[in-house]
C-alpha cells in the first residue's frame, strides 16, 4: 500500500515537473537580464568568465549567502562531534607505498591547479568554490595516504575567519567608496589580465581560501574524531 | 554527440536507481558519486565548465569522502 502511494506520487511529481519545464523556452529565446549580461558584463565589471561576473557582480550578495551556509554546515559538522576523543588517525592502517608516494608528488600539484583556479577566477572557468573544493581534495588526499597526519585547527580557523573578514570588508568598502555594497570600487582594467576586473579576484581569493578552510575542516574533523 | 548523451542519462538513471536499491550504504555511496562524475561530464558537454569543475570536485570527490567517513562512524548495511 505503502509502495503503491509513494509510486502514485512520483509520477504525479514527475508529470508536473515534465509539464512545468516543458513550457521554459530553453535555448531558445533569452531573456532581457541575460542578454544584457552577454552584451554588457565585460564591460561593466571587467571580468572575461561571465560566470564569475554573475556570481561576484551582479550576484554577490547571493554568493555572501552560500558562504555563510557553507560555513554553517561546517559548525554543524563540528558541533556533532564536539567532545569525542581526537585520536589522530593512530591505530589505522598504514597506506601503501604506491598512495603514499603518489600522494609526496600529487599533494603541491594540486595545491598549485586549486589556487590557479581561484587566482584566474575572472579569466577562465572556476572560481573561488571549486578552487577551494580543489584545494580540499589535495587534504584529503594527504589524509588518505598519511594516517597520523593532523592539521593544525587554529590555522585552519583563522584562515577561515580572514576569508569571510576580507570578503565582508570589500563588500563594506565598496558601501563607502561606489554607494552600494559589494559595489566594484577598484579600477576594472584591460580585461584577460590577471590583474583587472577590479575587487573580483580579491573576493574570489578570499571565498577559495575560506571554502578551502571549511571543506578541509569537515573533513579533518570525521577523519581525526574517533 | 546526442547518442553520447543518451548513454550518459541511462548510465545515470541506473546507478541513481543502484543508489536507492544497495543494501550495502558503501555501494550506495559509490553508484551516487558515479551520478555526480557523469553529470559533470554531461555539464562540460553542455558548455558549463564552471559547474562541471564544481560537481567534480564537490560532488564526486568531497561527498563522497564525507559520506564514507560518515558511513565508518555508524553502520555499513541498511537494516
Amino acid at each position: 500500500m505503502r509502495r503503491a502511494a509513494a509510486i502514485l506520487l512520483l509520477a504525479v511529481l514527475a508529470t508536473g515537473l515534465a509539464l512545468a519545464l516543458e513550457a521554459v523556452p530553453f535555448g531558445r529565446a533569452k531573456t532581457d537580464v541575460a542578454n544584457h549580461y552577454i552584451r554588457k558584463g565585460v564591460e561593466e565589471t571587467g571580468a572575461t568568465n561571465l560566470v564569475t561576473s554573475v556570481v561576484v557582480c551582479y550576484r554577490g550578495l547571493d554568493t555572501l549567502g552560500e558562504v555563510t551556509i557553507l560555513f554553517i554546515a561546517s559548525l554543524g559538522v563540528g558541533v556533532l562531534l564536539f567532545g569525542r576523543p581526537r585520536h589522530g588517525g593512530r591505530g589505522r592502517e598504514e597506506a601503501s607505498a604506491i598512495v603514499a608516494t603518489g600522494a609526496r608528488v600529487l599533494f603541491p600539484l594540486i595545491l598549485l591547479f586549486g589556487i590557479y583556479v581561484f587566482l584566474h577566477g575572472h579569466l577562465t572557468p572556476g572560481g573561488g568554490f571549486q578552487g577551494g573544493a580543489v584545494l580540499a581534495s589535495a587534504f584529503l588526499l594527504l589524509y588518505l595516504a598519511r594516517p597520523a597526519q593532523t592539521v593544525s585547527r587554529a590555522t585552519l580557523g583563522a584562515a577561515e575567519a580572514l576569508g569571510g573578514l576580507v570578503f565582508v570588508g570589500v563588500g563594506v568598502l565598496g558601501l563607502i567608496a561606489a554607494g552600494y555594497f559589494l559595489n566594484n570600487f577598484l579600477p576594472k582594467g584591460q580585461p584577460n589580465l590577471l590583474l583587472s576586473a577590479g575587487v573580483i579576484p580579491v573576493i574570489y581569493v578570499a571565498i577559495g581560501v575560506k571554502v578551502g578552510s571549511e571543506l578541509v575542516r569537515i573533513i579533518g574533523d570525521l577523519v581525526e574524531t574517533e | 554527440m546526442i547518442v553520447l548523451e543518451a548513454i550518459l542519462i541511462a548510465i545515470m538513471v541506473v546507478a541513481a536507481a543502484a543508489t536507492s536499491v544497495f543494501k550495502d550504504l558503501v555501494s550506495a555511496v559509490v553508484a551516487c558519486a558515479a551520478v555526480s562524475l557523469l553529470a559533470s561530464v554531461l555539464f562540460y558537454m553542455l558548455d558549463a565548465p564552471d559547474v562541471a569543475m564544481a560537481e567534480a570536485a564537490i560532488g564526486a570527490g568531497l561527498s563522497t569522502a564525507i559520506f564514507v567517513l560518515a558511513i565508518r562512524k555508524t553502520e555499513r548495511y541498511e537494516r
